[in-house]
């Protein structure tokens, strides 16, 4: 893995159904998302969002996660180069497992989100035995 | 899109004329980007990772969105008129016990190169990487910056 060279992928552009009130651009983060028995994780790529620009709303069993971000830079530069746009995450998933939602936690380091979704007990897996009659 | 102000005549005191051109060229492509919506981001260079280049009259501004990569984990050099920027972004393996929905996210090793627009204050460079976004300063060398010259009577 060390020996992989990472590549150029373009920040891809929500393609959305709702209007926008809002102008700029929205991103979608590049996610990883995996589960093990007791919870379903997520990891999100939102560079420029800061721990107080996360919203997580889980409704439904719909998870949505949104990330302000910052202008990089200020008003007077003048851009020589511009080869990436920045501007705000969002994205949204459906979730299958039902989830407690009184211990969800979320953290951000470095730009990347990890949320943690506990699942509720009877959603867990439980052992089957098989009896032969 | 960037909002640039308008400069003192049309070949500004602090420019060489074919700079000034190219800055038209640019803002006119950018702002024909608007119209077709693609906003005047330029096409990458395809080496990662993407960089925002800026200036101001005192330094220069080169940016990277690097989610992920911690800041040990960023080695940034400048040689001549040269800037090297390489790294490598890790992700720690989750364990044997979950099984993905998605995986999306991609662990390697970066290194690019680009040349800078101006001479820089080589000991000046600074570089701070916040929320996953690198910034890197580049003061310019007191050669490439603007002087305002008086005319004397």
């Amino acid at each position: 893995m060390a020996d992989k060279e990472l590549l150029v992928r373009e920040k891809q552009e929500l393609q959305t159904d709702a209007e926008q009130t809002r102008p700029g651009v929205v991103f979608t983060p590049a996610v990883d998302i995996f589960e093990s028995d007791k919870e379903i994780s997520v990891l999100a790529d939102m560079p420029g969002v800061a721990s107080d620009g996360v919203t997580i709303d889980l409704h439904n069993d719909e998870l949505k996660i949104t990330g302000e971000v910052d202008p990089q830079g200020s008003e007077n530069e003048t851009y020589l180069l511009r080869e990436y746009e920045s501007g705000r995450f969002h994205r949204h998933f459906s979730l299958s497992d039902r989830i407690d939602q009184n211990k969800i936690s979320a953290s951000m380091k470095d730009g990347v989100l990890r949320l943690v979704l506990p699942k509720v007990e009877k959603a867990k897996p439980r052992k089957i035995e098989v009896t032969s009659a | 899109m960037a909002v640039v102000r308008w400069k003192p005549g049309l070949f500004g005191w602090h420019r060489d004329p074919f700079s000034e051109m190219d800055r038209l060229r640019r803002e006119m492509n950018s702002l024909l980007g608007t119209f077709t919506g693609r906003r005047g981001v330029a096409p990458t260079a395809g080496v990662f990772p993407a960089l925002n280049v800026s200036d101001d009259e005192s330094n220069l501004y080169v940016r990277a969105e690097l989610p992920g990569v911690a800041p040990e984990d960023i080695e940034i050099t400048t040689k001549e008129n040269n800037l090297i920027i390489k790294g490598e972004r890790k992700i720690a393996a989750e364990g044997e016990k979950v099984s993905y929905h998605r995986r999306e996210r991609e662990a390697g090793t970066f290194r690019r190169i680009i040349s800078l627009p101006s001479r820089v204050d080589a000991n000046k460079v600074t570089a701070v990487s916040r929320n996953g976004v690198l910034t890197i300063t580049l003061p310019k060398a007191a050669e490439a910056k603007p002087r305002q010259i008086k005319v004397k009577t």
